[in-house]
């Protein structure tokens, strides 16, 4: 109810056509925080042989006899992407981005260590420290201390009720359960109660970070959604509840506060043990909201889109072979999906082997054949221009061998 | 134990100059030990039960703090106040059996299906009606029930085996799940809690045990075959931890030796029956497990795994540390963790046992451990609520509070559970909530004395109406009452010690009608 009061609220501006020549006039002027990198993360291991189909490999289906994907052009098929992998239909709304290229997929790629336990590689693969348990802070977190440019408390942002692993560390990070609800004024916005309370948590050794960052983040937030450009940027019919509808309204933010470089958002629901379909179901049911709100996320960034990379990852991929209860189980290496203006997309990169009885990881899932923080380093290094010693800071210890490929342009 | 809304001001006056007194000597004591009594008891009531009613620290203090933890670690001696028993009863959903349960789901579901006119209205009240009542016995208990450590334990376990309560037929189970397989072992043995937890039906439909079987080849059949969610989440989570020592192998063999450990869902509903091992299912081949080899026995093998998980070494220190990290801290000291872990081996997995050692050993009393724990969603919101002494008719206000702040009731999605940790809970966006719940509950703007609308039997439709509902008591009159703030120096009393003196000067230089909103929404009340 909230969230539509709100779309109402801003809609309420002039009607301006949305598009890249629209916003030509008020694209920011260069600085340090103009790149942009937004972080999705599926907890729970997204099944990636259903999101990115390998439907040429004769394997395929033989594994997969009830939730495989059919191929490109049958009822329910694949949609086809470079002829020999296919992209799961309820992923539709995708097709235009890849299309213009600015979509791309990492097969076969993930953390290198073997741990199957949904806990440990999602702390894995926040920390970027695989195997190390005892890592304090969040990629992300270091990713922020170690770029040029002013820190403040927006600069690293996640979206949700609780601030996650990535996040965490001796950098401001702070988190809005969504959009929306910032946009409010709250009760410490009285002048009263924001006195006491400000007197009662300054200088807390224990809480006084997290309260300031939060009163600085939310002035900055409030700031941002009264700008105009807000009220016409979010201009659009209204979106469906849940990740859509945040899309929008990340996109809407980050192009009024130039201050926001790097974002989080994590969705659940994708360990699916049993019966998670194939065209249609319960997997089916996820990723449609999800690619929607991807296609959202790039439409309503504007021209920021061009300065901006979007990574979705999870924390491993799941059994080649579909188990008794038409699901699959937990495996290993998974898909890494990057969107952005300047992703060199149209094209699914990675070593890439095959799904043959013999090229399967323990016989069950698909290797790791691309360390998922070669995919990040790259990202971090080409298109946030993060230097050799940030880099090593930011991911430590990362094994020399560097992607093979080149997925993002300067 | 009944709230006392009229504290005879003798009582208000002791503790009102014991705060004085804390006021004076706190800064140095606490920073010393937590020797002074009414420390301890603030301790033992921020750790064991979920903080302090009004005149609970001077009753612990009294009582003496030994006795006092002695008697929370027997419960049954504890009688159950008569109206909180009584209110508890009313509350026809909880009180009914898992079969009684889902047979009204699988009714309501089957009626929707066939399209039935309503069928879709009925189904939504009637499960809004069941996590409603479910939430207000977890609640009432929480805030009201003199079994303190009791209501700790039993959602310390709830969240060790976490169940979901939003997937599928979940919804019309976790009620029984808490009841029969959590409540009745909180402080018992954790292999009959093992047990109790592997064979309820909320388990096995939630981690799909229920559906795992032997591969088949029999082309003819609906698809069947192993499923591995179960059996690696009770290694991982539930006793060896993921750094137990297992094998994939291991996920995959015990998989195996599980297989047949199932129900169904019309027998449930049909005869009350929330287990059954189907030998048809079972995988009868060999198997070696953890280095052993199993001898094909049907549903022993999955017992004989039981058996020595819950005495493994490695799950005696995986969970000791769990506990410990719930008791005394965030990263707890390992010489206790060890200590308990021992109690663990020596008394085959005995819960009050290793409790008991837990809160005999120095760590836990350890004036560093005072106020070390950041309060989680659900104990900064029950916390709250009892330092109040408010009486509560309509848990809706706290439990959309818990959802706001990303801790749902019954609502964790993933089968870890919810974290007590400062790192999991603490961040910018939940200090400025915790404070607008604190105002809203000091200024007597929530809503907590209404019953919802929901709850009135006007609004029950007929099938819910039916012969094994009971009746409701009748609804108080619906006019809004006029908000009563709260008393801040009764507040200010009852947590006496647990507040500095830096934040109580605070306090006192500030307009009356603020400061216990400041009370409750401070520094030191965010964490125990």
């Amino acid at each position: 109810m909230h969230r539509r009061d709100f779309l109402n609220a801003v809609g309420a501006g002039i009607l301006l056509p949305v598009g890249r020549g629209a916003w030509a006039v008020s694209a920011p002027a260069a600085g340090p925080t103009n790149k942009k990198l937004i972080v999705v993360m599926l907890r729970g291991a997204v099944d990636g042989l259903n999101v990115v189909a390998p439907v040429g490999d004769e394997n395929y289906l033989r594994l997969r006899p009830t939730i495989g994907l059919a191929a490109p052009g049958m009822e329910g098929g694949a949609l086809d992407l470079d002829g020999y992998f296919g992209l799961h239909p309820a992923l539709a709304s995708l097709q235009p981005l890849w299309a213009a290229r600015k979509l791309a997929f990492v097969h076969a790629s993930g953390s290198p260590d073997a741990t199957r336990s949904h806990f440990d590689a999602q702390d894995y693969m926040e920390s970027a420290t695989p195997g190390r348990k005892n890592t304090p802070d969040g990629w992300m977190n270091r990713l922020v201390a170690a770029l040029p440019g002013p820190q403040s408390p927006s600069r690293l942002l996640g979206i949700g009720p609780v601030l996650p692993r990535i996040l965490a560390g001796h950098a401001a990070a702070v988190n809005l359960p969504n959009v929306a609800s910032a946009a409010r004024a709250d009760l410490l916005d009285q002048p009263r109660v924001k006195a006491a309370f400000d007197e009662l948590y300054a200088n807390h050794p224990r809480f006084g970070r997290a309260y300031a960052d939060g009163r600085a983040a939310h002035r900055e937030v409030m700031d941002a959604l009264e700008s105009k450009e807000m009220q016409a940027a979010d201009r659009g019919a209204p979106l469906p509840n849940g990740f859509p509808d945040d899309a929008a309204r990340l996109a809407g933010l980050m192009r009024n506060d130039p201050k926001i470089q790097l974002a989080f958002v994590a969705l659940g629901g994708w360990d699916t043990h049993a019966n998670q379909g194939a065209a249609s179901g319960q997997l089916a049911n996820r990723l449609a909201p999800l690619g929607q709100g991807l296609a959202v996320l790039a439409e309503r960034l504007g021209p920021l889109f061009d300065d901006t990379v979007v990574v979705v990852m999870s924390e491993f991929g799941r059994t080649a072979r579909e188990n008794g209860n038409g699901g699959t189980d937990h495996g290993h290496g998974n898909v890494m999906w990057v969107m952005g203006g300047k992703v060199r997309g149209g094209k699914v990169y990675g070593d890439w082997e095959g799904v043959g009885d013999a090229k399967l990881n323990e016989g069950r899932d698909l290797p790791v054949l691309t360390d998922f923080r070669s995919v990040l380093a790259q990202i971090s290094e080409q298109h946030l221009m993060l230097g050799d010693k940030g880099l090593e800071q930011v991911f430590p210890a990362m094994p020399q061998n560097l992607a093979g490929f080149r997925i993002v342009g300067a | 134990m009944t709230v006392n809304l009229e504290p005879d001001m003798t009582h208000r006056a002791s503790l009102a100059l014991l705060a004085a007194f804390l006021m004076a000597t706190c800064a140095a004591s606490a920073a010393d030990s937590a020797s002074a009594p009414d420390v301890q008891a603030l301790h033992v009531l921020n750790r064991l039960a979920y903080g302090p009613r009004p005149g609970d620290v001077e009753r612990v203090a009294n009582m003496g703090v030994q006795r006092w933890i002695d008697q929370q670690l027997h419960p049954e001696t504890i009688p159950l106040p008569p109206d909180l028993d009584a209110r508890l009863a009313s509350l026809d959903t909880v009180n009914r059996s898992a079969g009684a349960s889902l047979a009204e789901f699988l009714e309501l579901r089957r009626e929707v299906r066939m399209e039935d006119e309503g069928a879709k209205q009925r189904r939504r009240e009637a499960q809004m009606r069941v996590a409603r009542q479910a939430a207000e016995a977890r609640l009432l208990r929480a805030v009201e029930s003199p079994r303190k450590l009791e209501e700790v334990m039993v959602d310390f376990w709830y969240n060790h085996f976490n169940v979901f309560a939003g997937k599928g037929i979940d919804r019309a189970l976790v009620t029984s799940y808490e009841r029969d397989a959590i409540r009745p072992y909180a402080l018992g043995s954790f292999r009959a809690l093992l047990g109790a937890t592997a064979k309820h039906p909320a388990m096995l439909f939630y981690l799909d045990n229920v559906v795992s079987s032997a591969p088949r080849t029999d082309a003819k059949r609906k698809a069947r075959g192993l499923n591995e969610n179960y059996a690696r989440e009770l290694m991982e989570l539930h006793t060896l931890g993921a750094d137990g020592g297992y094998t994939q192998r291991d996920v995959t063999e015990l998989a195996r030796m599980l297989t047949g450990w199932t129900f169904d869902e019309k027998r449930l509903a049909r005869t009350g029956e929330t287990f059954r091992f189907d030998a048809g299912r079972h995988d009868r081949g060999a198997k070696t497990w953890l280095g052993r080899e199993i001898a094909p026995s049907g549903q022993q093998e999955g017992e004989t795994a039981l058996d020595v998980l819950a005495v493994h070494p490695a799950t005696a220190h995986h969970v000791s540390r769990e506990l410990a990290q719930y008791f005394v801290s965030d990263e707890p000291p390992p010489g206790l963790v060890d200590r308990m872990a021992a109690t663990w081996q020596a008394s085959q997995g005995d819960i009050r046992a290793v409790l008991a050692t837990l809160f005999a050993s120095r760590e836990f009393m350890d004036a560093g451990s005072v106020g070390a724990k950041f309060k989680t969603p659900y104990q900064y919101v029950v916390s709250a609520v009892r330092a109040s002494g408010v009486p509560v008719a309509n848990v809706g206000p706290l439990v959309n509070t818990m959802s706001q702040l990303g801790m749902p009731l019954y609502g964790c999605q993933t089968p870890d559970g919810y974290k007590n940790t400062q790192d999991a809970w603490l961040n910018p966006d939940a200090l400025t909530r915790r404070i607008a719940f604190a105002s809203a509950l000091a200024g007597g703007r929530l809503p907590l004395g209404v019953v919802p609308v929901e709850a009135r039997p006007a609004e029950m439709t007929p099938y819910l109406a039916g012969s094994d509902v009971m009746p409701l008591p009748p609804p108080p009159p619906l006019a809004a009452p006029k908000p009563v703030p709260l008393d801040a120096a009764r507040l200010q009393a009852t947590l006496a010690g647990s507040v500095s003196p830096r934040t109580l000067g605070i306090v006192q230089r500030n307009p009356d009608n603020l400061r216990a909103a400041m009370l409750l929404g401070s520094p030191d009340f965010m964490q125990r």
